[in-house]
């Protein structure tokens, strides 16, 4: 039971997209400034991160199509890049780059499931296709659940 | 953020406000729920030993409750503190409401990485302006 529906307009559905592009250019910027900089990383890994990224850039072109339809605005990605650069050195505390790469994923698929659940559970008329927003966030939770798997697989091999 | 985090957050900001139990219809209109509806909840929570429930009193946060008050206190000023510093969005405060049930405590850690938010959250919030009191701040200042 939810106290106030979440997503009961355009303008809401267009600002939760949005959301999800900034989580997907903080996995962006993350994983590809991981892939970057960080010394001694094995070759699968750093693999594993640059793909991460350009998924990530994927997710969030298809997500930007969706907000344009809703006729809002997105955030560039360079604002992003240069938020995650600014806060970067306070994280340092992160356990490591796979460790980071994990909550990345699954704050993504998290994110996603909660979306698919609040737009399922509304009977708000958005004047966007519906099953067309249903369908692109599900395919984008499926991709999101891959990438924890492979993550975690990647881990525990190194167990 | 679940149902029973908000509610422990409004009890949470309801004690401070009224400096000691907070009644249930405060809690009710701070949720903008009817108070039957607050009672039900408060009843549940009280049940998970989250807070205590004295008739005529009213409702107190037991130790486990304020920890898990402050915790959701503290996502939903990252809520509010990204849509204002993130997104530029003029009516954070009533968007934050809006969006907070969606944003689950991961997504909201998430977006902790790019916004400056102070190591005093969640004591800086202003209960009775019902915002972040650094914000407060930061608002009167680009005005």
């Amino acid at each position: 039971m939810s106290l106030r529906t979440p997503v009961g307009s355009d303008h809401q559905l267009a600002r939760l997209l949005q959301i999800g592009i900034v989580l997907e250019e903080v996995v962006e910027a993350r994983a590809a400034k991981h892939a970057a900089e960080t010394e001694d990383l094995d070759d699968e890994t750093k693999e594993l991160l640059e793909e991460a990224a350009t998924e990530s850039a994927d997710h969030r072109q298809r997500l930007e199509e969706l907000v344009a339809e809703l006729d809002a605005e997105t955030i560039g990605f360079e604002e992003i890049q240069r938020l995650v650069e600014e806060q970067y050195e306070a994280d340092q505390d992160f356990d490591g780059v796979l460790y980071d790469q994990l909550c990345n994923e699954e704050t993504a698929y998290k994110f996603y499931d909660d979306l698919i659940e609040a737009i399922e559970e509304t009977d708000t008329a958005f004047s966007i296709d519906r099953e067309h927003v249903l369908s692109t966030l599900r395919e984008l939770r499926a991709e999101e659940k891959e990438g924890v798997e492979e993550v975690t697989e990647l881990m525990e091999r190194r167990d | 953020m679940n149902t029973a985090d908000q509610y422990l957050k409004a009890i949470y900001l309801v004690q401070d406000i009224e400096n000691g139990p907070a009644s249930t219809g405060s809690i009710a209109e701070l949720l903008d729920v009817s108070p039957a509806s607050a009672n039900e909840m408060i009843g549940k929570l009280e049940g998970r030993e989250l807070c205590i429930h004295e008739k005529y009193k009213g409702v107190k946060l037991t130790d486990e409750g304020i920890l898990r008050a402050r915790e959701a206190l503290k996502h939903y000023c990252i809520i509010e503190r990204f849509l204002y510093e993130v997104l530029e969005v003029e009516e954070f405060r009533a968007e934050a409401k809006q969006l907070e049930p969606v944003i689950d405590e991961t997504v909201a850690e998430r977006l902790d990485t790019i916004i400056d938010r102070s190591p005093d959250c969640p004591d800086c919030f202003d209960a009775e302006a019902d915002v972040c009191g650094l914000l407060t701040g930061e608002l009167e200042q680009s005005q």
